[in-house]
């Protein structure tokens, strides 16, 4: 059994939730490679040799590759697959963009977001904004497979020595190209990643307040995200939305602050270690999930918190 | 030039779902059914791309029971032309809507076809790649904006870090995300006037297309429930909890 990871990176630096989806492999069992394809992208197919239990590295470097659109890399990664027993990416928006295209191109269906691994063949995943947890056995003879970060502990980068190898495949498939791009400037942690996350839903009332929330997450060392109430009002960027269609968290510590804690909102964020909620009305449903409930206008909580902490 | 757009009849987004008691799924008996949000903003996207005078004749589709005509008729309401059901009682994964939505775009050969990112229920966010791949169409998933030019469309993306545009070559599929549009209701009027508008129902057999998995689902459970918290009467008691009880900060 060998199992394909494609690397989820920035062609100069390997993506974190590469390492969980790597973890996923490591309980899967069986031999590791991991595909980088990407234009110039060097750096990230040496940090993934690096990763401990990868056995090999594949480097896809072209033009056609350098933003991972799917026109192109799907055919690569769907011919270079078939020699495997599963292909993995993790479930980010690139991984959920490429590999459904790459399943169908290989026609076998894929499972989405795991989050346990039972055997070889059977896996744990979320349905119904994780209401429930269908457990589902592939009988396909290439298992196409993105997996929930949080589902897993990322495996150590460093102390892996993979054989870096070049490989070609499809390229330009001169369908699609790509125009430009906006990414939002943040020196707080990645939402995905950070230990703790303090987030604020509409009871934030404008973009301005959340500066209350961006002083206690600098404390705190915590990223800082929102439901779809504020990002919807125009308070926040979308790519700081957690939730069943934004962002999936499971940090040690999540604080929600004027969020009602909708079912859509809870699927991003109920798997945290521990919850606190901030909300002036106790009837509000996060109560019922929160570890630490505070009773409280926010705009006198918060400034407090940030004083104490 | 025509538009297709995709569409399915899930549990409504407000209903708290209860899995049976036997394990074998989530009890969807005398539960409220709508159209999954994200269709209903990919009708919305197709609608608006009609009133631009850009599409000329749209087209929905969904895949299902008999009772999804009532989401068709839905569509129809909202501005679609005609509605195609193909009648399927069983559940089906994602790859074999996409092969039936396969045989239905060789046959209605859209120019553009829209469909939601994800459906509520399965939570998959596959079945648009796919098409994509069995058609060889080029996509545009996650967006929120979406415009015609000329043989492109450009397509905005919601992506993890912010957002990125791309320029696919027509035919395209693209995928609607939250924030694409503000799906319009349907008036009264409206709804009376698409009880006339055709709604034409095929068979997966009919379309020669196989819906065998190779994926089943063997148990379906409720998710592990947290246990109860607590309520603190002051931000000290918070902070003295979090770092002596909890000890995360």
């Amino acid at each position: 059994m060998t199992i394909l990871v494609i690397a989820e990176h920035t062609n100069a630096a390997l993506a974190p939730a590469t390492l969980n989806t790597v973890a996923a492999a490591v309980k899967i069992g069986g031999d590791i490679h991991v595909l980088v394809a990407g234009a110039a992208c060097g750096a990230a197919a040496e940090a993934a040799a690096k990763i401990a239990g990868v056995a090999k590295v594949l480097v896809a470097d072209d033009a056609a590759f350098a933003h991972q659109l799917p026109e192109n890399v799907a055919p690569l990664v769907a011919e270079l697959g078939k020699g495997y027993s599963h292909i993995l990416a993790a479930a980010t928006s690139n991984g959920k963009n490429i590999l459904p295209r790459v399943a169908a191109a290989l026609d076998v269906d894929q499972i989405s977001e795991i989050i346990a691994v039972e055997s070889a063949d059977t896996f744990k995943r979320p349905i119904y904004a994780g209401n429930a947890i269908a457990t589902v056995q592939s009988s396909a003879a290439v298992k196409v497979i993105t997996v929930r970060a949080t589902g897993f502990d990322p495996v150590a980068a460093e102390g892996g020595s993979a054989a870096v190898e070049a490989v070609s495949g499809a390229a330009d498939a001169g369908k699609s190209s790509f125009v430009g791009e906006e990414l939002a400037k943040s020196d707080r942690p990645e939402l995905t990643a950070a230990k703790i996350v303090v987030s604020g839903g509409r009871g934030m009332q404008n973009g301005d307040n959340f500066k209350h929330l961006y002083a206690l997450a600098d404390k705190l060392g915590a990223a800082v995200g929102a439901s779809r109430a504020a990002v919807d009002a125009g308070f926040v960027p979308n790519d700081m939305q957690v939730g069943q269609t934004g962002k999936i968290v499971a940090p040690q510590l999540y604080i929600a602050v004027g969020i009602s804690g909708a079912i859509q909102h809870l699927a991003g964020m109920k798997d945290s270690k521990v919850i606190v909620a901030i909300n002036k009305d106790e009837e509000a449903p996060i109560f019922s999930v929160a570890d630490y409930g505070l009773v409280a206008d926010l705009f006198d909580a918060v400034p407090e918190l940030e004083k104490l902490v | 030039m025509k538009v297709l757009v995709a569409v399915k009849r899930v549990v409504d987004y407000n209903v708290k779902v209860r899995v049976k008691a036997d394990n074998s799924g989530v009890d969807l008996a005398n539960v409220k059914m709508s159209m999954n949000p994200f269709c209903e903003i990919a009708v919305e996207e197709a609608v608006r791309l009609k009133e631009k005078g850009v599409a000329s004749e749209i087209v929905v589709v969904t895949i299902g029971p008999t009772t999804a005509q009532e989401q068709l008729r839905t569509a129809l309401a909202l501005g679609a032309d005609r509605a195609i059901l193909v009648e399927s009682a069983d559940e089906l994964n994602s790859l074999a809507v996409a092969k039936l939505l396969k045989a239905v775009v060789d046959k209605e050969q859209p120019q553009l076809v829209i469909l939601g990112k994800q459906a509520i229920d399965s939570d998959n966010n596959q079945t648009g790649q796919m098409l994509g791949a069995l058609t060889g169409f080029a996509q545009g998933t996650f967006a929120s904006k979406v415009e015609v030019a000329g043989d492109k469309v450009n397509v905005t993306r919601e992506i993890d870090g912010g957002l990125q545009t791309v320029a696919l070559s027509l035919p395209a599929i693209v995928t609607t995300d939250l924030r694409l549009n503000e799906p319009r209701y349907a008036s009264l009027p409206n709804i009376m006037k698409a009880k006339k508008k055709p709604l034409e129902t095929v068979t997966p057999a009919d379309l020669g297309v196989s819906t065998v998995s190779t994926v089943k689902t063997l148990k379906v459970e409720a998710p592990a429930t947290r246990s109860a918290g607590i309520k603190v009467k002051s931000v000290a008691e918070l902070v003295e909890k979090l770092k002596n009880e909890a000890k995360v900060i």
